[in-house]
């Protein structure tokens, strides 16, 4: 059986899917259907969804277009789940293969590094950088990557350590290859398929964590963010129930499509394992 | 005399820990854009020459950089933590009086979660093949995808807004000065929200470790000699599965346990419960790096008790574990 079918036989991997395609859409349809600014004040505040023709999702405290808010935030919350799930690779992954290709001292040292920031509240952590960065794109994502980059770093260690005795990378050893190429070109892409899935699990924690700390006003001060939205009605909980509502069903669904995509990606990649299961 | 040196051994890397900890929190101090004073201070000070001048000779500004981390680690060993300008208090003195309520409420969302989480979990794995079995397992995945706070913020709609069941915030009711068990009641009915509420998305992750470490060890051989004996199913999966798919389950709750701590300011935030987690959040309003620091320094304390704990309570439940086998 292909990729494809396997993933496929998940019926949640493929609902997430679609889901998930759909929140893509919104994100780059967002400068087309809603291109004026999400912050402008459009219509009178506190407008119930469907009240007014034209703002089917109502609109908020200061009178911006909720709709337009759910467009722009779909945009932000992937990019920043999206970026900040790269930029912790790129520190896992090098760490992780470092740690489990030479072992011995570099392991402990490496290992012990990791062990440290596993150790810290990720949250407390991400807030505190952000807070002494001051709130920015750059920052936010910077923040996230670094407290997401430890069970990379494990991952990869662990994979390293198991392969990098098989025959054929004894083989690449004998032929006099270098460790870098070794370890680059023989050992890492077999180290990909549980990568892969931990990514877009990643994704889906990251977009959590940037929504926790836009929501406790630690976001990008620029961006319109789901986080921010949710934030912004607790006060207006009471008079407006679908300020918090509505982007925070926006973020459950997404971070359920996400789950539910990295599930499938586990059966289908690690087809074994699935069949246990 | 094993566990004597094991015990210093745990210490001891809980210290080193801490006192890195410790170097990150001064060189974060540091790397704050602008005048260390001015950040230490909180943004009320930058306008007065004086105090800030003050400060530079308190704190040594003026020092080499190794001399000023000096300065700051044996004072935090001192139990000096700095003054917090905005509120006018020793940060020491900010977090002790808050640090009661966030045990109280992290505690209880554990055991909440710890509970829940192992009966929804061992349910799960029974039922691995049913409907009801997967019904389960997609509301674990559903809590686990929800934000924390949004929860939270619709347990107060649903729970106190609309049905007006339970107070939507606070600690206990203001101005009633309940004493005795009056008071534990008052305080108990104000806790089961926030408790429950935080307590949800770690119950989702207990269920699914749960779940997964029953079946692993249901496929293993004794369970199958179990099952040849002939025992009763109920009491293969209590006696012989469920005991021993705990015993992971606790190393991974404590490490999950830490991130509760997090998740507290969140959840102290929406329900204005008087923790270390509301006191971040009013340190974050209010740019006051010096207490954010502070706080930042006991969540991980907290963390590192917790994990000790944990690592007790499971040396504890297996006593095959010998010291150095981790």
């Amino acid at each position: 059986m292909n990729f494809f079918k396997r993933f496929a036989q998940n019926r949640g991997a493929l609902v997430g899917l679609v889901i998930l395609g759909l929140v893509v859409l919104l994100a780059l349809l967002a400068p087309f259907l809603y291109p004026d600014s999400p912050w402008r004040m459009v219509q009178r505040p506190f407008l119930a969804p469907g009240e007014v023709s034209g703002f089917w999702l109502g609109t908020d405290v200061m009178g911006r277009d909720v709709a337009a808010g759910l467009a722009h935030g779909a945009w932000v919350s992937l990019l920043i789940g999206l970026i900040s799930t790269v930029v912790a690779l790129a520190i896992g992954v090098p760490l992780g293969a470092l740690a489990g290709y030479f072992g011995g001292k570099i392991d402990d040292a490496l290992m012990r590094f990791t062990e440290f920031f596993q150790t810290i509240p990720n949250f407390a952590l991400a807030i505190v950088l952000v807070a002494i960065m001051e709130p920015s794109t750059f920052s936010i994502v910077l923040a996230i990557a670094i407290v997401s980059w430890p069970p990379v770093a494990r991952l990869v260690r662990g994979e390293f350590l198991s392969i990098k005795h098989r025959e054929y990378v004894e083989a690449a050893r004998l032929v006099g290859q270098t460790h870098r190429d070794i370890i680059i070109k023989q050992i890492l892409p077999n180290t990909l398929s549980p990568v892969i899935v931990l990514a877009s699990l990643m994704v889906a924690t990251a977009i959590l964590l940037e929504s926790s700390l836009s929501f406790l006003g630690l976001g990008d001060p620029d961006t319109m963010s789901w986080g921010y939205m949710i934030g912004a009605a607790r006060t207006v909980m009471r008079q407006a129930w679908w300020l918090s509502v509505i982007p925070g069903v926006a973020i459950l669904l997404t971070v359920l499509a996400l789950n539910l995509v990295g599930e499938g990606l586990d059966d289908a990649l690690n087809p074994q394992l699935a069949r246990a299961r | 005399m094993a566990y004597v040196s094991l015990i210093l051994g745990r210490v001891g890397k809980a210290v080193i820990v801490l006192l890195a900890i410790l170097v990150f929190n001064f060189f974060l101090i540091h790397a704050a854009p602008g005048d260390p004073a001015a950040v230490m201070a909180g943004e009320a000070g930058a306008t007065d020459q004086q105090f800030l001048d003050d400060l530079r000779e308190r704190f040594g500004l003026d020092q080499p950089l190794p001399v000023q981390l000096w300065r700051y680690m044996s004072g935090v060993l001192q139990l000096d933590f700095g003054y917090s300008y905005r509120q006018q208090m020793p940060v020491l003195d900010l977090i002790l009086d808050r640090l009661p309520a966030t045990l109280l409420l992290t505690g209880a969302a554990f055991c909440i979660s710890l509970l829940f989480g192992i009966i929804a979990g061992t349910l799960a794995a029974m039922r691995a093949k049913r409907p009801s079995g997967s019904i389960i397992m997609g509301l674990a995945l559903l809590f686990y995808a929800t934000p924390l706070y949004w929860v939270a913020m619709m347990a107060v709609l649903v729970f106190s807004v609309t049905l007006d069941w339970l107070p939507a915030y606070g600690y206990s009711t203001v101005g009633a000065d309940y004493t005795g068990l009056a008071h534990v009641g008052d305080v108990a009915v104000h806790l089961m929200l926030p408790a429950l509420t935080l307590g949800l998305f770690f119950m989702a992750v207990y269920t699914r470790m749960t779940r997964t470490s029953m079946l692993s060890v249901s496929q293993q051989d004794f369970v199958k000699t179990a099952r040849a004996k002939g025992l009763a199913p109920g009491v293969i999966q209590r006696r012989h599965i469920l005991r021993n798919a705990l015993l992971p389950i606790i190393t991974l709750a404590g490490l999950q346990a830490g991130q509760m701590v997090g998740g507290a300011v969140l959840t102290e935030t929406v329900f204005a419960w008087p923790g270390i987690g509301r006191l971040m959040y009013e340190a974050l309003m209010q740019r006051d790096y010096n207490l954010l620091l502070g706080i930042f320094f006991f969540c991980a304390l907290l963390v590192i008790l917790f994990n000790m704990l944990t690592d007790v309570i499971y040396r504890l439940a297996d006593p095959r574990i010998k010291q150095g086998a981790t």
